[in-house]
């Protein structure tokens, strides 16, 4: 049932007013007196190993991480006009109004190979290439068999309602910016996108606000399905837990580009700067390739396969933060999900 | 004689020509850049206009009224589009009223409201960046009535702007490339707008001393006045010079007439008077006489060779023969003063293409000045021979010869140093070098082998 049904005008306040942002993890790698500040959604695991090296190779400079929600880095420096020097996020869509409005300097960082589509002006930058991957628990799946598309997932779970039963997962758009622009991706892409809402709504599907929490009932055996889960999250398991299975699903498989700007009241925008060639340099690139699964930069790892579907860094993003268009799709995505 | 330069006029048509060449292509390219650059913002705005009118109508496409409320399905693809050249910003809004329903807040709107059909352009300033806007009215029922709703969507034009520079530029190379290119032509078509002017002057300088015919040389339209002015010039000088002429002939032969009749009268008292003193003073008066008399004829000579040349007509004329009567003329003087004549070469017949009263008088003026020269007793040896195409006729005496640094005794009125008591007016030999210039031939006056003087009249035989 589509309901494209809402309030008339809305109030522009989807988002409480004026609440300080969350900062969820922090650390501080090197101890040079030169302080580069970064906000950014990434996993703080995942990105380590490469600030590490950063920090070694300049001993005048440390680098303070600050890990948060994507709507919580978008409202930081949108809202609050937080000091950041570099603004790092998987969320597309607010990155892209992010640079669009006028918040993102200009600069000059070294970017060889980066493709022209991971790119906006001189403002926004591709960092890294994230497959949206479905997983599912070889243990919880017992003798079902593994979906290789969306039809045979749907078919699945309509299949063995009780097997399923609250224990498929996805992310929850009204949380999370990246499920949010996953899900607007998803009903764009696909007619049939809104029947497998219906069909996890119907199995009391499991919403979260990150991948990692995924990942971690996926592991405990608690879910047996998570669709939408960001790769580089799962690449931290996948490889040592036998359980885990990676589904790139063969109909279509979203590429997010996980993107980075340096806000226009950065402290230290040179520091920034070369902080961002140093992620696009070839060392840093290789090391995110090999998480994901899939290079940015042509050369620097595997290749994208030919499901794979990389989305362009450009202003047809605006779109997903509009208001109206963003009530519209929630409401949908709640009729899906609350059956009668 | 020496051509007497202009007087410097300070610059060079050329130079002058290249410059102004330089520096209205310079202008030219300038004018260029700034031509390109305002057709090209003008084109490209024109058709980036044309997209975001198209996008601000899908836009307003995208609104639907509910039954409690407005949807709005943005166009992704619309706003990718629109983003495209040159990586725009992009902002929009719909209003009803003054109440913003979404998008950007205080985005700027139209100064007047659009119609639901075609979009109203313009350009303002939001967020730090100049924008280009297009607005389109829908009306939607809502809450049971017709509200318009404005829909506005802005872009900044970055890569219009960039477009219109490169375009500008490249213009600006191709216009130096062509400059580059034009300018070995220009100084080629300059070189053949001023070699007329050239060869004109080349004709002019080119011609005899006394060829006073009007220059006929063709000539370019803007060197008709020119030449014209020249010509006219040309014609006065011949005039004057005519008259001159003719003044002198008169004269001369105003003055023989008397002198004739003077002289009869004067030998006729000689042979009457007995008287020495008398008859010495006779033969004084003779002598003047004679020479004023000689002067008159040579001037009469100079005045018709000068003629004969300006209206030349050459015929076949047999030179041997010419030479042997005028020798014979001669002969009595010779005898006179016991000058031997010889001459070689004279017994074949010689023939050239000549005027024969002008050779005549050539001839009698290289003998008399030979016999005048003369010593008594002396010799003077008259030979005629061809070679290379050439009559030569060279009269050798044995007088006394040239003085050294005497070259050119050919001028009018121009005598040996060493002439002494010889009389004589100086234009003898002048009318014996226009001569031969007439004919296209020459005349050269050489010391002798041994002693006196060579005199040779080179004549061409065809």
């Amino acid at each position: 049932m589509r309901d494209l049904v809402l309030a008339a005008i809305i109030s522009l306040c989807l988002q409480a007013p004026a609440t300080a942002y969350e900062i969820e993890e922090q650390r501080i790698f090197g101890d040079g007196s030169d302080e580069i500040r970064v906000l950014s959604t990434t996993d703080l695991t995942a990105i380590s190993p490469v600030l590490q090296d950063f920090a070694e190779t300049r001993p005048n400079m440390r680098v303070r991480y600050d890990q948060a929600a994507s709507i919580e880095v978008f409202r930081a420096i949108h809202d609050e006009g937080a000091a950041y020097d570099l603004v790092m996020s998987s969320a597309m869509d607010l990155q892209m109004k992010l640079a669009n409005d006028g918040f993102a300097a200009s600069i000059l960082p070294k970017a060889t190979g980066l493709p022209s589509w991971a790119r906006w002006r001189d403002q926004l930058f591709g960092v890294a290439l994230e497959p949206v991957v479905t997983l599912a628990s070889r243990r919880g799946l017992g003798d079902l068999s593994v979906p290789r598309t969306r039809r045979d997932l749907i078919a699945m779970m309509r299949e063995h309602p009780t097997a399923l039963n609250g224990r498929v997962a996805t992310y929850d758009p009204q949380q999370s910016g990246v499920g949010y622009f996953l899900m607007s991706q998803d009903s764009r892409e696909s007619e049939g996108f809104w029947r497998m809402a219906e069909v996890m709504g119907r199995l009391n599907a499991r919403l979260f606000c990150c991948s990692v929490d995924m990942i971690e009932e996926l592991r405990a055996g608690r879910i047996t399905i998570a669709y939408n889960v960001v790769a580089s999250y799962a690449a931290r398991f996948t490889p040592d837990d036998p359980d885990l299975v990676r589904l790139a699903l063969e109909d279509y498989t979203f590429a997010i580009v996980r993107s980075a700007l340096v806000p226009v009241n950065a402290p230290d925008p040179g520091g920034a700067t070369s902080l961002l060639s140093f992620l696009l340099s070839d060392t840093a690139q290789r090391r995110f390739a090999a998480d994901s699964g899939v290079a940015l930069i042509p050369g620097t790892g595997e290749a994208p396969s030919a499901h794979l579907r990389p989305i362009r860094l450009d202003t047809g993003l605006l779109v997903y933060d509009d208001q109206l268009r963003r009530a519209g799709l929630l409401a949908e995505w709640n009729a899906a999900m609350v059956q009668p | 004689m020496r051509a007497v330069l202009a007087r410097q006029a300070g610059f060079s048509l050329r130079r002058r020509l290249v410059w102004q060449f330089l520096a209205l292509s310079l202008l030219l390219v300038v004018a260029l850049f700034f031509a390109v650059r305002f057709a090209a913002e003008r084109a490209s705005r024109a058709s980036q206009d044309a997209i975001l009118g198209a996008a601000v109508i899908s836009v307003g496409d995208g609104i639907r009224a509910l039954d409690d409320g407005l949807a709005l399905d943005l166009p992704y693809a619309t706003f990718s589009m629109l983003g495209a050249m040159g990586d725009e910003r992009i902002f929009y809004s719909l209003m009803i009223g003054t109440r913003l329903v979404t998008g950007y807040d205080a985005l700027p709107q139209p100064q007047t409201t659009p119609d639901d059909l075609s979009p109203v352009f313009y350009s303002n300033e939001y967020k730090d960046s100049r924008l280009r806007l297009a607005a389109i009215t829908r009306r939607v029922l809502l809450d049971d009535k017709v509200q318009e709703v404005v829909v506005t969507l802005g872009q900044t034009r970055y890569g219009q702007a960039a477009i219109a520079r490169d375009t500008a530029r490249s213009a600006v190379w191709i216009g130096l490339g062509f400059l580059i290119l034009a300018v070995p032509l220009a100084l080629w078509a300059i070189r053949a707008v001023i070699r007329p002017v050239d060869r004109l002057a080349g004709a002019v300088a080119r011609r005899g001393p006394h060829d006073l015919r009007a220059v006929r040389h063709p000539t370019p339209r803007e060197l008709v006045p020119l030449v014209g002015a020249l010509n006219d010039f040309i014609a006065r000088l011949r005039g004057a010079l005519k008259l001159a002429e003719t003044f002198i002939f008169e004269a001369a032969h105003r003055i023989r007439t008397p002198l004739s009749l003077v002289r009869t009268e004067a030998e006729i008292a000689l042979a009457e008077t007995s008287d020495e003193a008398t008859r010495a003073r006779l033969r004084r008066m003779l002598r003047a006489i004679g020479e004023s008399s000689r002067s008159a004829t040579q001037i009469l000579d100079h005045a018709m060779v000068l003629y004969r040349s300006d209206q030349f007509s050459a015929a076949e004329i047999d030179f041997a023969a010419l030479a042997r009567s005028v020798l014979r003329s001669v002969q009595p003087i010779a005898e006179m003063r016991d000058i031997e004549l010889r001459d070689t070469g004279l017994e074949h017949p010689c023939q050239i293409p000549a005027d024969e009263r002008m050779i005549e008088v050539a001839l009698r003026n290289i003998l008399d000045n030979a016999l005048k020269y003369s010593h008594s007793d002396g010799r003077i040896t008259v030979t005629l021979q061809t070679q290379a195409g050439m009559a030569e006729l060279s009269v050798k005496d044995e007088g006394k010869g040239l003085p050294d640094g005497d070259t050119d005794l050919t001028a009018r009125f121009q005598r040996g140093s060493n002439v002494g008591d010889v009389v004589g007016s100086g234009l003898g030999l002048t009318i014996v070098s226009e001569v031969a210039a007439a004919h296209g031939g020459k005349f050269v006056l050489e010391p002798g082998k041994e002693k006196g003087t060579c005199a040779t009249l080179f004549l061409p035989q065809s």
